[in-house]
């Protein structure tokens, strides 16, 4: 009954709209409906968010922000409730992407030029007091580990790794696979604030600390070093069933659509497809906010207005 | 002899937990040993959850739509479209009161279309200028109750205005004041349902108590997938969290009503309707009251975990400034949320409290005096907001709205302020610290792990046998069974640990300080204040100072949790002794005890059962914490459920986390309650 009630149902709906379709053209221009605009908690990512909405609304698009958890965002592209996300990095929200992607509903709509780099590291002034003789390279991680203790680490030294939903178990598993398992221990922080308290409290404290992070960051400016690990392979970590000997990629920075977008906003999705920032752009569009203390807004404006050179070509 | 045995219940308790130790001593932990853990039968059911839902929402009753967009058909499934056109409401109504409050064209796109107003730049709605809502806000409070009220909301709106908040303020506000009133009408609905059937009740407690318990995080994911992102799907999780409070003081009001009042309203002809209108609500006022100060309270409480599915304003704000440690700054938006919580509470609550003076006789300027003074107030503010665009010739119209970032800040003050507590303090607690983590906290930690599975089953049924008999024994190994099922038994352990010495230590806090501050009535309403502001304040804000002094350890996530979980231990202590009877009080010193004497003899006791109500709180925001210091970086159930936010099984695991948290709650629930029934009926209260 249920079938058969839905098929009849369609089957009206189908000849009406043969007849309505007959009689529509193909839409030239864009469509007026907003372009949802996902907010996350990061100062390049929100600059950007209002960057491209000011392109798309130079375009004569309407545009709206909604602000949206980075890991969720996905599903929400998915569904059509927001419609681009344009700052998806490989190794925190990879996973994410590509599972929102087989589910289908999310496009790949191209890739920034900026190469990102997810890997543990610790601060320059760990080096200058050189509390781990050797770094960056990570042999040098076998003798230093007295001077990562914590109180809960158990007598070893501690990696302060993103949370868990960022890449499951990878670093336990890369501190067991290169043999540092009996010296090192890794801690999963709740979230991004944790991992930049950790940083300010022990650079206050001139302890050593190892913290998971990323470039392009704001922490750049103080001086971040990234271990160098045995360098990265297709298929070396131990979920793609590798022997797990190897550190973190150069990303890839990509964008992402929501399926519709191309066809509704065809212009649009043209302009989108065709941006591409280099890292030193997101590190300035970041630096606006947290450097010269402009509010996200007016920082995206002056961008703007400074880099017309740069982006006005997109929309074209 | 076993007579004694019957009737002690303290050689009980000694006899369990001997039974209990021996357990532990004897049972071998191996994996495959049923005793030390019990075999993860429901490993698929996180998975089933999710593709139900799935299967709901994507599949179920497919609808070809014509989408004139992409001009193809497509195949839309019926549930998807009534949970959106729910949501559609919803969002049309908060941004219609944002909209009057900030300026916009939702409104105006809502009954024409996107095409029309784009073609049509004229057709925006303007904002009201900030000086005409703070004016309104504090005619409002006048209106209402007095001057005190008045100048008391024209500060918060002016501070809110000053400090550069305004915009993200009235946001925030107009999510709230669409979600609390849905919370309120909803809670009343459905306590009055409960009320007039006991069918309905007993379907409805345990939804409540699961409702309740479970950290908000674990619908968040749902709540997405069925009405998507933004202000509204902020407002349907802050209703799923604020109503159940409603409901329950409503029905406890409700039931308090003397049977007299009800066969007065009767004999005086009432209809049904109008007896619960009329006399049933009024006379269950008070109850009702403390409702609708929950409901306020919990929903400027979800603010910032809203603002993780959508909704904007100050949450939002809040976690961006927090993600660049900008401490200072997200104090002042968390002052701006305890404000609006603030001014919302007393102006609900002045409403409630006004008589309707049937007999004044009044002329034509005294019955519209307000709306008048209002009318006033409207038309100065906007003159003002005009002029203002030739004073101000920056771009930045002060008088309309100030920007912000453009407000005073006091963020380097309170950035100093944090600074002097780190340099001051670090260095004394880094030594407690160690201490506490190395001596307390991994020794209890191991022992929580180390419990086997059939020890643990019998301390907790056993608790129960002994308080509430068998039946009591069989719901707590119910919920128990229920999570030692799944996969997470370990990191339920590890929750139950963080929740059992955070429940000490606020426990302990709680009535201490509760005891000191109920011997006055002002410093019993100071202290009450307190409660609400702390309920109310952003928890994520002292995270951070907290992280900074004590690390990323299950230190700072404890403090956290114990900041919170003894708002309710000293609510319900103080509320418990000032309840006790004044008659009693005297008669006992009468009777020449001294002051500590009376203190242990009468008013502890006397006052037990809503002090075990208040643990019972207590575990619950323990609980609900949980979620929270997982932000820390736990390796418990909370964190599991966060984790789920970015998998594809997030629904299934989300939901099946979320119960597991609350079963946990529920258990001690059971137990304490009935123990708090009990002790109520022995001292015969009501």
């Amino acid at each position: 009954m249920k079938y058969l009630s839905s098929k009849s149902l369609s089957a009206v709906i189908l000849a009406g709209a043969v007849s309505l379709m007959s009689t529509t053209t193909v839409r030239a221009a864009d469509s007026t409906a907003p372009i949802v605009i996902p907010i996350h908690n990061w100062s390049s990512q929100i600059v950007m968010a209002y960057v491209l909405g000011g392109m798309f609304e130079s375009m004569g698009s309407n545009v709206e922000y909604v602000p949206a958890d980075s890991q969720a965002v996905y599903e929400s592209i998915r569904n059509g409730d927001v419609t681009i996300s344009h700052e998806v990095w490989q190794s925190t929200f990879g996973k994410s992407f590509y599972n929102a992607m087989t589910k289908g509903g999310v496009i790949d709509a191209g890739t920034h030029s900026a190469t990102t780099l997810e890997e543990m590291g610790v601060p320059t002034w760990v080096i200058e007091k050189d509390l781990c003789p050797g770094l960056p390279n990570w042999e040098a991680l076998k003798d230093c580990h007295e001077n990562f203790t914590t109180p809960d680490s158990g007598g070893k030294g501690r990696w302060l790794e993103g949370p868990q939903s960022w890449h499951g178990n990878l670093m336990p598993e890369r501190l067991e696979a290169l043999g540092l398992a009996d010296k090192w221990t890794v801690k999963f922080a709740g979230g991004a604030d944790a991992l930049w308290t950790e940083l300010a409290s022990a650079k206050k404290e001139g302890r050593g600390t190892i913290v998971f992070n990323w470039t392009p960051n704001f922490t750049d400016a103080d001086g971040f070093t990234f271990i160098e690990f045995p360098e990265y392979t297709e298929g070396c970590r131990k979920e793609d069933g590798g022997d797990g000997k190897c550190g973190s990629p150069k990303g890839w920075l990509k964008k992402a659509a929501n399926y519709k977008f191309p066809k509704t906003h065809p212009a649009a999705y043209t302009a989108f497809s065709k941006v591409d920032f280099t890292t030193t752009q997101i590190g300035q569009m970041a630096a606006l906010v947290d450097i010269d203390k402009l509010d996200h807004k007016d920082a995206a404006k002056k961008w703007l207005a400074d880099n017309e050179a740069l982006w006005m070509p997109w929309t074209k | 002899m076993i007579e004694t045995f019957r009737n002690n219940k303290l050689l009980q308790f000694i006899v369990l937990i001997a039974v209990f130790l021996a357990l532990c001593y004897l049972i071998t932990p191996a994996d495959g040993n049923y005793f030390w853990r019990l075999p993860p039968l429901l490993k698929g059911l996180p998975l089933a959850i999710n593709n139900g839902v799935d299967f709901l929402m994507f599949d179920w009753w497919l609808i070809d739509v014509y989408d004139p967009d992409i001009e193809e058909f497509e195949k839309k499934p019926l549930m998807k479209e009534i949970t959106r056109a729910i949501g559609g409401f919803v969002l049309f109504l908060i941004e219609f009161v944002r909209e009057i409050l900030l300026g916009g064209v939702k409104t105006i796109v809502t009954f024409t279309s996107w095409d029309w107003a784009t073609a049509n730049p004229w057709a925006r709605w303007p904002g009201l200028p900030w000086t005409v809502v703070a004016g309104g806000a504090a005619i409002l409070g006048y209106a209402l109750s007095g001057v005190r009220l008045a100048l008391f909301v024209f500060a918060a709106c002016v501070y809110i205005a000053v400090f550069g908040q305004w915009e993200p303020s009235m946001q925030t506000l107009s999510f709230v004041l669409i979600a609390a009133p849905v919370s309120v009408l909803l809670g009343l609905l459905f306590g009055v349902w409960a009320f007039k059937s006991k069918r309905v009740e007993a379907i409805l407690n345990p939804l409540l108590n699961v409702a309740q318990i479970m950290p908000h995080f674990s619908y968040l994911i749902p709540v997405m997938v069925f009405f998507g992102i933004g202000d509204h799907a902020g407002a349907i999780a802050t209703i799923i969290f604020a109503t159940p409070p409603m409901v329950r003081l409503t029905l406890l009001g409700l039931r308090k009503v003397p049977a007299e009042v009800t066969e007065a309203g009767l004999m005086t002809g009432c209809s049904r309707g109008q007896l619960l209108r009329k006399v049933q609500i009024p006379s269950a006022r008070r109850d009702i009251l403390i409702g609708v100060n929950q409901v306020i309270m919990q929903c400027l409480a979800m603010v910032v975990i809203a603002s993780l599915i959508g909704a904007k304003g100050l949450g939002n704000d809040l976690l961006i400034a927090l993600n660049r440690l900008r401490i200072g700054l997200a104090l002042e938006i968390g002052v701006c949320i305890v404000l609006i919580a603030i001014v919302l509470d007393r102006l609900s609550l002045a409403w409630a409290n006004k008589q309707t003076d049937y007999f004044a006789d009044q002329s034509f300027t005294q019955r519209h005096k307000f709306s008048l003074m209002f009318l006033v107030v409207f038309v100065v503010g906007v003159v003002l907001a005009y002029l203002g665009r030739f004073v101000f010739p920056e771009g930045f119209n002060y008088l309309y709205l100030i920007p912000h970032n453009k407000g005073i800040t006091t963020e380097q003050f309170w950035q100093s302020g944090v600074d002097w507590v780190w340099e001051t303090f670090f260095y004394s607690l880094k030594g407690f610290n160690e201490w506490f983590i190395v001596d307390v906290l991994i020794p209890i930690k191991t022992a929580f792990l180390n419990m086997p599975v059939a020890a643990t089953f019998t301390l907790a049924m056993g608790a129960g046998f002994i308080v509430g008999g068998i039946r009591s024994a069989l719901i707590v190994g119910g919920f128990l069974l229920f999570i030692a099922l799944t996969e997470w038994w370990d990191r339920a352990l590890i929750t139950s640990y963080l929740m059992t010495i955070a429940v000490l230590i606020s426990g302990t806090i709680g009535i201490i300080v509760g005891t000191i501050c109920a011997q006055h009535s002002a410093s019993s309403r100071f202290i009450l204040t307190v409660c609400d502001t702390f309920q109310t304040f952003p928890s994520f804000i002292y995270l951070i100072p907290v992280m900074m002094l004590f690390g990323v350890t299950d230190t700072s996530v404890l403090i956290a949790i114990v900041v919170y979980a003894t708002i309710p231990a000293t609510r319900y202590t103080v509320e418990g002794l000032r309840s006790v009877p004044e008659a009693l009080q005297d008669a006992v010193s009468m009777s020449g005890v001294n002051r500590v004497q009376r203190y242990f003899s009468l008013e502890l006791p006397m006052s037990f059962p809503h002090i075990a109500l208040g643990i019972n709180q207590t575990v619950v925001f323990a609980l609900s914490m949980v979620i929270i210091g997982a932000l820390i970086g736990t390796d418990d159930l909370g964190q599991l459920i966060l984790k789920s936010l970015s998998e594809r099984t997030g629904v299934g695991n989300g939901m099946m986390l979320g119960l597991c948290v609350a079963f946990i709650g529920l258990a001690i629930d059971q137990i304490l309650r009935t123990w708090a029934n009990q002790r109520k009926k022995a001292l015969d209260l009501p």
